[in-house]
């Protein structure tokens, strides 16, 4: 959805969380709510505030989006790049494609453990767990992208005799850019996710280990101010680089590729 | 050098005198192209004198395309040799260009029209500085002038066309391939871009090979048509085509040896359909 049918239809899809915040706040005032693991809308909302104002929530907001966009950066990076060599490359490809398969299916989570004791904790070891969970799918989307360019394309470059440079830089990397950059907006929600994972599970900084503190401590209201706010964070990553698709490759969103 | 400075231009036909036309440009020798069992091409040899346009139909499945895909060295012959020049062509050359039947995968989409003229001159290394001026002038002479800017899909089927040829023609080619070119455009515009190629072809002077399954396109176009048979692909008549130069479009067409060629062509073409 861009932003500006957002604002025109925005009233129709507004309406379902706006009820549900108000039939939410209705059934705490009536029911007089004082819970351990629940909180009114209102408590939400006040407990925003505060975290907001002390700092402590766009501290947490940005250690975890800086811990994110460097591993999505590090991880889609040097995947897409050992994708397209392996694309490129027959030979490379059947010497790593079995290390591959088998380094594939380990979940990223279970590598939280190796990591940690490998690095301690801190953005490092996060930003390192993101990476490799955003290794293998870049690989995987960057050599599928590399193998279908037209083969077409690739007889005018053996007509032109291209150089292998001249290939890669005028010819592949043009052709696959919209895929790459495919694969970029899918690791970036895929990135907040391990974040926050991370953050909850072992490392104590970023919105994940807020949101942990805050149920430790009882504090229902500002456990949900978190999770609303890590909810409006992935909305928005996600609305900015569908905008950025679309100002940049156009024709690939409107599915007629080239 | 700018694509103005080829203007010389042998003679269509065998041009007698000329120390060039001694040895042959092309010079297909007993060919065959075999994929495992199955034989595509068996056993073609042809000539093709500088300057020369030939024109190769046949049925579908006669091995049409294959043999001028290994003029362009993007196949190689089970035996038998391609020489250009008295080399044997071993892989792609400059020097050799293809026009693709397929004109919307053959162009660059996230280039302009311009930009897909510019790729053939990147890569014969033309000085950065030279290129403007040799693109407007390819573009101007197939009638892209004014569409320098314009990207592939904005275009219609026959301007990407004309721009794919306006690509090959910036390698500066000896040797212009043609797969059928034409054959996914209209009428109108097929004629018009035969009569382009046919002015572009006599002032660079190139040697032409024309892939069509159309007969009087081959008739119009040609100094030689060379009919295959099927199965394997095989060379079955040479036809020499007397028609005067520059050919048009009405008087041409209305030519009696044109029609006698055409009867004589479409009998060859028909026994081998039964």
């Amino acid at each position: 959805m861009s932003a500006s049918t957002l604002f025109k239809n925005g009233w129709r899809a507004a309406l379902l969380p706006v009820a549900l915040v108000v039939i939410a706040q209705v059934a705490a005032t009536v029911t007089q709510l004082e819970s351990d693991s629940l909180a009114s809308p209102l408590d939400i909302a006040r407990a925003f505030v505060s975290v907001m104002a002390d700092g402590s929530l766009l501290r947490a907001t940005l250690d975890t989006l800086k811990a994110a966009a460097i591993g999505c950066v590090v991880g889609v990076g040097a995947g897409s790049l050992l994708g397209i060599v392996l694309g490129l490359f027959r030979i490379a490809d059947d010497a790593l494609d079995l290390t591959i398969e088998l380094l594939r299916p380990i979940p990223v989570v279970a590598l939280i453990p190796v990591v940690m004791m490998l690095l301690g904790f801190g953005a490092k070891m996060e930003i390192v767990i993101i990476s490799l969970g955003l290794l293998w799918p870049s690989v995987v989307l960057a050599r599928v992208a590399v193998k279908e360019v037209e083969p077409r394309l690739m007889e005018v470059s053996n007509m032109l005799q291209l150089g292998f440079t001249d290939r890669l830089v005028k010819i592949v990397l043009p052709a696959v850019l919209p895929q790459l950059f495919m694969s970029l907006k899918l690791a970036a929600g895929y990135a907040l996710v391990v974040a926050v994972t991370v953050e909850i599970t072992a490392n104590p900084l970023g919105l994940g280990y807020g949101i942990m503190m805050a149920q430790q401590a009882l504090r229902p209201a500002e456990m949900f101010a978190y999770l609303i706010w890590i909810g409006a964070i992935g909305w928005l990553i996600g609305v900015l680089l569908n905008m950025a698709q679309r100002g940049f490759f156009p024709a690939f969103v409107k599915g007629e590729r080239r | 050098m700018p694509v103005t400075q080829l203007s010389t231009r042998l003679p269509h036909g065998a041009a007698g005198s000329a120390p060039a036309a001694s040895q042959p440009r092309i010079r297909i020798r007993d060919v065959t192209l075999s994929y495992g069992p199955l034989q595509i091409i068996g056993g073609v040899s042809l000539d093709i004198v500088p300057g020369e346009t030939i024109c190769i139909i046949g049925p579908s499945g006669c091995g049409k395309t294959t043999l001028l895909r290994m003029l362009a060295g993007l196949a190689q012959p089970t035996s038998g040799s391609v020489e250009l020049d008295g080399a044997v062509i071993g892989g792609p050359n400059r020097s050799v260009a293809i026009v693709f039947q397929d004109y919307g995968k053959a162009l660059l989409p996230w280039r302009t029209a311009a930009g897909n003229v510019s790729l053939a001159l990147e890569a014969r290394a033309c000085p950065r500085a030279e290129r403007p001026a040799i693109i407007r002038e390819l573009l101007e002479k197939i009638g892209l002038g004014r569409h320098t800017e314009k990207y592939p899909a904005e275009m219609s089927g026959g301007m990407q066309q004309r721009l794919q040829i306006a690509r090959c023609l910036a390698q500066e080619p000896k040797v212009l391939l043609m797969d059928e070119p034409f054959g996914a455009l209209d009428a109108m515009t097929r004629q018009a871009l035969q009569d382009e190629v046919l002015g572009l072809v006599a002032t660079t002077g190139a040697t032409m090979v024309f892939v069509t399954h159309d007969l009087e396109e081959a008739i119009y176009l040609g100094d030689r048509i060379v009919c295959l048979q099927p199965n394997p692909g095989r060379v079955g008549r040479i036809v020499d085509v007397r028609l005067a130069r520059p050919r048009d479009q009405l008087l041409t067409r209305e030519d009696p040896e044109f029609l006698r060629l055409r009867r004589e062509l479409y009998d060859l073409i028909k026994d081998d359909h039964q």
